[in-house]
């Protein structure tokens, strides 16, 4: 059990990285990595809101959809949760921890719509996990999406200085360091079902 | 007909409890905006320069709001327009804004000052500053790397033959290059100005003359011809006094190094 969490947990932040490996989340992934402490506010924004996003869409599906034969329903329902969902966490920051939602600033809003949270939500039922798996999963690939974003950004700010030929300035040199990243984290395919396993 | 009428119905409920809480949050936990705050960061043009001493629009913004501070015209790119704007909100007269732009006090370009050593670093006038004081014998000059036109928010600044150049119609004065410049050889002057020095540099006629042959080399030309007392050569440097230049421009013609020029700086046009 314990060491099933534990695969499910490093999968997600290594192996099916959902921004280097399956190409979701890409925007903020490309606008909001200029600097380490942006890309560092936005990963933990993210983290938070797949955790609440997975808490709140796992029992609508479980226990209204699922029941009733309308598991069609689900993408459209969870747009709906996940956004209210952000629009009440805002709310609720705002009110009691205003320190914390400063720091979110202009990520959360940005969130409603970043299809990584949705891709979660949606893969933990197709990956057929329960309640705890669903949770542990999504911390996984949150922690994997602020992992891809303090690296890219990382390598990024070193990138900007560089003397590129003019054509290549700004987008096309990080779309291909971009690439390059992803490439870097094939290597660790399999490794931990070696470790583990 | 049940098949469409049951997901419609149960996607209708999920939507209206989510609209429901929302709805009641939105009132329960609503948070008390101060109104002239608010007002008053509308006014603001949100480019967040900093030119108006503060850390950004929401700072200004705060200051004013919070009675810190009565100056309203402050904003340099807002221009007359947000203090205008800004002084209906707070009730108060307003005030001209001076327009500013910057200018680059060096011409050291690529024909007048030679280089010391080839300089194959990163390309930050920052960091080619610490190696040396920076390529160019001469040690206060524009290194030409492009901080400042990295920086600049609205593209105004462009590197011509080594040496940086601010387009005034696009400049807004916001003073971010200014802040940058490692040799600090950009300064913002009121736009009306007619007449620059284009040299920063302080040491002796003899050395700078080695150095650049655009250089000031302080011989006191301009201040024996300016007949309004506007211009003085201070530790080597021509500098003017724009508060009593009237812009006839007779120090630039009589300036052997020609490192006086005239030149437009409106904004508008």
């Amino acid at each position: 059990m314990f060491k099933t969490l534990i695969l499910i947990l490093m999968g997600g932040v290594l192996i099916n990285n959902y921004v280097l490996q399956q190409f979701l989340g890409i925007c903020p992934f490309l606008g909001v990595s200029k600097k380490v402490n942006q890309a560092v506010g936005m990963g933990v924004a993210v983290t938070f809101v797949m955790l609440f996003a997975t808490a709140a869409t796992y029992p609508i599906y479980a226990y209204i959809l699922e029941p009733n034969g309308l598991s069609f329903l689900q993408t459209i329902v969870f747009i709906l949760v996940i956004a209210t969902l952000v629009q009440f966490v805002e709310i609720v920051l705002k009110k009691f921890i205003p320190s914390l939602f400063k720091a979110l600033g202009v990520y959360l809003p940005l969130i409603t719509t970043n299809c990584a949270v949705l891709g979660v939500t949606l893969n933990n039922i197709t990956d057929g996990y329960n309640f705890l798996e669903s949770m542990v999963s999504s911390l996984g690939v949150g922690l994997g999406f602020l992992l891809a974003m303090v690296l890219f950004a990382g390598v990024r700010s070193r990138i900007e200085m560089c003397p590129a030929p003019k054509a290549f300035k700004g987008l096309p040199t990080t779309l291909i360091a971009a690439s390059i990243v992803a490439m870097s984290f094939y290597g660790f395919s399999g490794v931990i079902e070696g470790l583990l396993g | 007909m049940e098949k469409i009428l049951i997901p419609v119905l149960i996607s209708f409920a999920i939507a209206t409890v989510c609209g429901v809480i929302l709805t009641v949050s939105s009132k329960l936990f609503a948070v008390k905006e101060d109104e002239k705050f608010v007002k008053i960061r509308d006014c603001l043009p949100g480019a967040n320069c900093g030119a108006c001493g503060y850390s950004g629009c929401d700072g200004y913004a705060k200051a004013l709001s919070e009675g810190k501070t009565d100056v309203t015209n402050l904003c340099v790119p807002g221009g007359d327009g947000a203090a205008k704007e800004i002084a209906a909100v707070l009730g108060v007269e307003a005030e001209e804004v001076v327009k500013k732009v910057a200018y680059i006090a060096c011409n050291g370009n690529c024909d007048a000052a030679p280089r010391k050593y080839e300089y194959h670093g990163q390309m930050s006038c920052r960091t080619a500053n610490m190696s040396y004081n920076g390529d160019k014998h001469c040690t206060f000059a524009c290194l030409g790397y492009g901080d400042c036109a990295n920086i600049c928010p609205q593209n105004a600044i462009s590197i011509e033959n080594g040496v940086a150049n601010v387009d005034p119609r696009k400049c807004i004065g916001c003073g971010m290059c200014a802040r940058v410049c490692p040799n600090h050889v950009i300064h913002l002057i009121k736009d009306t100005s007619r007449v620059a020095v284009l040299c920063s540099n302080h040491d002796k006629g003899a050395v700078t003359r080695k150095a650049c042959t655009n250089g000031c080399i302080g011989c006191g030309k301009c201040q024996k011809t300016c007949s309004h007392d506007a211009i003085h050569v201070e530790h080597n440097l021509a500098v003017i006094d724009y508060e009593k230049c009237i812009g006839c421009g007779d120090c630039a013609s009589a300036c052997p190094v020609h490192c006086i020029v005239e030149k437009c700086f409106r904004t508008d046009n």
